[in-house]
């Protein structure tokens, strides 16, 4: 009994994103697009200053101003009792003190930290209404020095931001054996040394973020509709630490959201005011952040400097890596903000390579700037391109193709133990290498570069081997790191009368195709068409909880706890079944969407079976529940390694220093893979991420702390016409971590691209001296630097 | 965006009428640049006078001696004109350039003129190519025209009502875009008419589009690549800013120059 038409499609299967029609036809439903009746409207007047005391705040005209609702300063909302943001993740220093987590009120009482901050939330019948008197509130400020560079700020005199962090340092950690290493290094045969920056970028998800906020004050209770790529964890944070409500009494939804990339999982300022405002005013409050405003509200990522250092013997071997950064986490500690460079980044620079030894030091640091959290990638991308551009260097400084150096240093044997912390279950390098070498025609470039030349044009290539830790996180490990949560997933599948079938799960999907790929899992383990699934996410009415969708962790984590409900949902089929063909449960098989007694020629479809389950007539209650539904909890045993090799190749016009991306390779080990289609799909956003951020893309602060790429005429956002047609391939060592065999493809491009294409403009222009991003002015200031015959 | 009052003009005389009557009222043609300033907040007219519905302002002829282009022909139009294509090539090329569709199928000719920003393709080619700006009052060489930074010396209740291109004898464009904004940092238009070469720049100038008379003079003699080599562009007074430094700018002029004498030869 099929309750749709469609065909059964499992795992493998390129099929189309069953969500697709929805969002192209404009009927999608995103946060912009709820409306709730008598919904009003917010709107924040932002800090102008980098760092500001408020002297006063003039509201009075504001507040009478036609449609104004309320004005709510910093001031107001500490009457009404509400935590502070926090950050989720503790990390302690090197001397064993906490990390110096200084107070985030949703809206300041006293000081600005960063220009954008919200200072005051004003309510109004109309957006425009909202808007105009936001500027007719006055604030009087004191300007303080700002300070806006991550190292500026740790110096003696340095602007301190806030009292609880002598020279702006949150944390001096540390991982890995620093005398090993020490060691290693004194017996070295060779040291690259290398000084890197990892440019700080603005994320621009495609939808922005926004927030409507409902209080029934019969219930007294909070419905917020928001664009959370996790509303559980919203829905936590804001009951525990922030106060709004018990969890039983605050609802969280997130509806479609387009795009997050990291962004959308931290719990911001403005949907807490967005809540206490609908208390206030008794009336649904919506906030929907504008595009410009979107470049100081969402939390940036990146933002690194490193020095960084590798040790070979004479061999070519590599006996130690020795790694010093300071990461800027912003004004104020964002919710994950601190795991990004410590666990999520020092724990990936082993690479793909077998290193003996490996010390990082970090330390974050607090500037006048929008705070930095996760986004694409998290700390990987900084990890690989710390790793991979001293690899690329190195190969070039011993005079040995940098295939081969890799190739020499891969790490052989499974599993291996990294010696920081991770444990890398399963991979072979040398095959995604090999295969991107080939399908890159490595062997084809001298010519090509040659070619190049008789144009007047110079081209380098080079290559990425990078790897990722998806699939996060078994919980009791992160526990011991400090993680806040634990990092496991939920599932549960609700099998109707008729046949069809709803999960929920709480995983998110924002881009990822969930209500495909997840699907394809069902349809292909009990045998019915795609279209009589539908996978239910997004909403703490309707899931009981779940962990939601960042670090390529659905597949792995929210697809495995599906697995195991399903296995459930087929040990109780099978009980009914059993009863319904007169057959011992030992004798029932189920396969291809049907239960048999073995040897017999009994058999009934997966529709008979629900049907009976709630029918209920062949067989008596105490023997057997009614119904089928079953739900689980999956927590991983390990974290998945997706790896591989990317090769990249440009060509610079020296005349202008433009950079054009001639040819681009990505060959992916994601194990498993459940829809090639959508892979490939996010393997392309990926690298389009990562080129924009090798090339293009960098958010700028002058002195003073203002963000000079405040919108798309300054920040260069890549466009289609940015790349050229990429070649996509994958190799599989499927995951012996989790049961489908999956290990994650969220955020490779954007992890790999980066040090592909700087070792590929680096090999162009013959210097290691070159910015991130190499844009066509970097790139010119480079070629200004080297003496040359000019080309026409 | 702030509120305001709209009027829909049929003619020119009550287009002007209107503007004269009301001190801060502004004309809008395609509106591609001052709606977006509008809604950012960034422009505040009281008044706009929409000067769409106005007949008679979009044509397109080409005589022996000049291409004629109405004021409320759009990029798209230009760009897409076998009269333009036949007459100066260059031009259809130019306006092509401009924005993105969208923008190309709402912004005009005389909006652009008017509006006289200085990343902005038009002046360039105006500058370069000697034309004449026709207004509601008189005739304007395009050598008078611009005033600096989105300044001309438009009175404010005078509208462009045609521009006039002289047909050159070759002409190229080249531009060499932002990467954000994808407007020029550096534009050169080049045109070798019957008694003189003109080089106009765009995007480079701190004060606007500019003429380049020591190119012209080195191009005059001998309308080659060549003739460029070795001539330098101070930097001095040139714009500057995170995409481009002055001395960026001066070098690209070299650049685009060379390239676009070479492509007006062909």
């Amino acid at each position: 009994m099929n309750a749709t038409g469609g065909s059964v499609t499992g795992i493998g299967a390129p099929v189309r994103r069953k969500e697709d029609f929805r969002f192209v036809t404009g009927n999608g439903r995103y946060t912009a697009d709820i409306g709730r009746p008598g919904q009003v409207h917010l709107h924040f007047l932002r800090s102008t200053h980098a760092h500001a005391r408020i002297v006063r705040i003039q509201a009075g005209h504001a507040s009478r101003m036609p449609g104004v609702l309320a004005v709510i300063t910093g001031a107001d909302l500490a009457g009404d009792k509400l935590g502070p943001l926090v950050c989720g993740w503790m990390i302690h220093s090197t001397d064993g003190t906490p990390m110096k987590m200084a107070p985030h009120p949703a809206l300041p009482a006293d000081t600005v930290r960063y220009v954008g901050e919200p200072v005051v939330a004003v309510i109004a019948e109309t957006p425009e209404q909202a808007r105009d008197a936001a500027e007719a509130v006055v604030i009087d400020y004191e300007e303080l020095p700002a300070v806006v560079d991550p190292a500026a700020a740790q110096r003696e005199g340095a602007p301190q931001i806030h009292e609880v962090a002598p020279r702006n340092t949150i944390f001096h950690w540390q991982l890995g054996d620093a005398a090993a290493v020490d060691s290693a290094f004194a017996r070295a045969a060779s040291v690259t040394s290398l000084d890197i920056v990892n440019n700080r970028l603005v994320p621009n998800a495609i939808e922005p973020r926004g927030a409507l906020a409902e209080f029934d004050p019969g219930s007294d209770s909070y419905t917020l509709w928001n664009t959370s790529q996790n509303p559980h964890v919203a829905r936590l944070v804001l009951s525990a630490f922030v106060g709004v409500a018990p969890e039983h009494r605050l609802r969280v939804v997130a509806p479609d959201v387009g795009g997050g990339f990291g962004s959308k999982i931290f719990i911001y300022a403005e949907e807490v005011v967005a809540l206490a405002a609908a208390r206030r005013v008794r009336r649904p409050v919506r906030w929907i952040c504008d595009r410009s405003e979107a470049f100081v509200a969402d939390a940036h990522g990146r933002d690194h400097v490193t020095n960084a250092q590798l040790a070979f013997d004479r061999d070519g071997k590599i006996l130690g890596l020795r790694v010093k950064t300071i990461a800027n986490l912003g004004a104020y500690m964002s919710t994950f903000s601190s795991s990004v460079p410590t666990y999520l980044y020092a724990t990936l620079l082993s690479g793909q390579y077998a290193i003996p030894a490996i010390h990082c030091s970090v330390d974050a640091v607090y500037t006048n700037t929008v705070p930095v959290d996760a986004y694409r990638g998290a700390g990987r991308p900084e990890a690989t391109y710390v790793i991979e551009r001293l690899m690329e260097v190195s190969a070039r400084r011993l005079g040995v193709d940098p295939a081969e150096l890799r190739r020499k240093n891969f790490v052989q044997k499974f599993p291996h133990q990294t010696p920081v912390i991770m444990s890398y279950d399963c991979g072979d390098y040398a095959a995604s290498l090999d295969k991107a070498l080939a399908l890159a025609d490595w062997a084809g470039f001298a010519a090509r570069k040659r070619e190049s030349e008789t144009r007047g044009k110079l081209r380098g290539i080079g290559l990425s081997a990078y790897i990722e830790a998806c699939g996060i996180a078994p919980s009791q490990a992160v526990g011991s790191l400090g993680a806040g949560v634990g990092l496991w997933e939920s599932a549960e599948v609700r099998v109707n009368p008729t046949g069809s079938v709803e999960v929920l799960t709480g995983s998110h999907s924002h881009g990822q195709g969930h209500e495909t790929t997840f699907a394809q899992l069902v349809s292909g383990r009990l045998g019915i068409p795609l279209d009589a699934v539908s996978i239910v996410h997004g909403d703490t009415d309707k899931v009981q909880f779940g962990m939601g969708t960042y670090g390529s962790r659905s597949g792995a984590v929210g697809m495995s706890a599906i697995v195991k409900a399903l296995d459930k949902v087929e040990a109780k089929a099978k009980k009914v079944a059993a009863h319904l063909l007169e057959a011992a449960e030992t004798d029932i098989v189920f396969e291809n969407g049907t239960f048999t007694v073995a040897g017999t020629d009994k058999a009934a479809t997966f529709g008979e079976v629900a049907l009976n389950a709630y029918l209920a007539h062949k067989f008596a209650g105490a023997d057997l529940e009614p119904g089928l539904k079953e739900g689980a909890f999956y927590d991983p045993v390990n974290f998945t390694f997706p790896a591989g090799t990317h090769v990249c190749e440009v060509e610079i016009d020296p005349d202008t220093g433009r950079v054009a991306v001639a040819r681009f390779t990505a060959v992916d080990d994601f194990g498993v893979v459940i829809n090639p289609m959508i892979v490939e799909g996010q393997v392309h956003g990926g690298i389009a991420q990562g080129i924009g951020q090798a090339l293009m893309e960098q958010a700028v602060y002058d002195e003073g702390g203002q963000l000079v790429t405040g919108s798309y005429n300054d920040y260069v956002m890549p466009r289609a016409m940015d790349f050229p047609p990429l070649v996509v391939d994958t190799t599989v060592t499927p995951c012996p971590s989790n049961p489908l065999g999956m290990k994650g493809c969220g955020e490779a491009g954007a992890i790999a691209a980066p040090a592909a294409v700087m070792n590929a403009v680096t090999d162009a222009l013959g210097t290691e001296d070159v910015p991130m991003p190499a844009n066509q002015l970097a790139v010119w200031r480079v070629l200004q630097r080297q003496p040359r015959q000019a080309a026409e | 965006m702030y509120e305001f009052t709209y009027h829909r003009a049929s003619g020119l005389r009550q287009a002007t009428n209107l503007l004269t009557k009301f001190e801060d009222a502004k004309p809008i043609a395609g509106g591609q640049s001052l709606l977006p300033m509008m809604k950012f907040r960034l422009a505040s007219p009281s008044n706009l006078v929409d000067l769409n519905k106005i007949e008679g302002l979009n044509g397109i002829e080409l005589t022996s001696r000049a291409l004629i282009i109405g004021a409320m022909a759009r990029h798209a139009e230009v760009h897409t004109s076998p009269l333009v294509q036949q007459g100066i090539p260059a031009l259809a090329a130019l306006a092509g350039l401009i924005g993105d569709p969208a923008v190309r199928h709402r912004g005009t000719i005389g909006g652009s003129l008017a509006n006289n920003d200085p990343t902005a393709d038009y002046p360039a080619a105006a500058l370069a190519l000697g034309a004449t700006i026709v207004t509601t009052k008189r005739k304007i060489a395009a050598d008078e025209f611009f005033a600096g930074l989105f300044e001309t010396v438009l009175e404010p209740d005078e509208l462009i009502t045609k521009v006039s291109f002289p047909l050159a004898k070759r002409a190229a464009y080249q531009k060499f875009r932002n990467p954000a904004s994808r407007y020029a940092i550096v534009g050169v238009f080049v045109a070798k008419r019957p008694s003189e070469v003109r080089v106009a720049v765009t995007g480079a100038g701190s004060s606007g589009a500019f003429r380049l008379t020591a190119f012209e003079e080195a191009l005059k003699s001998r309308f080659h690549p060549k003739s460029l080599e070795g001539l330098t562009v101070p930097a001095e007074g040139l714009a500057s800013d995170i995409h481009a430094s002055a001395e960026y700018r001066a070098h690209l002029i070299g650049v685009m120059a060379r390239r676009a004498v070479a492509a007006a030869n062909g």
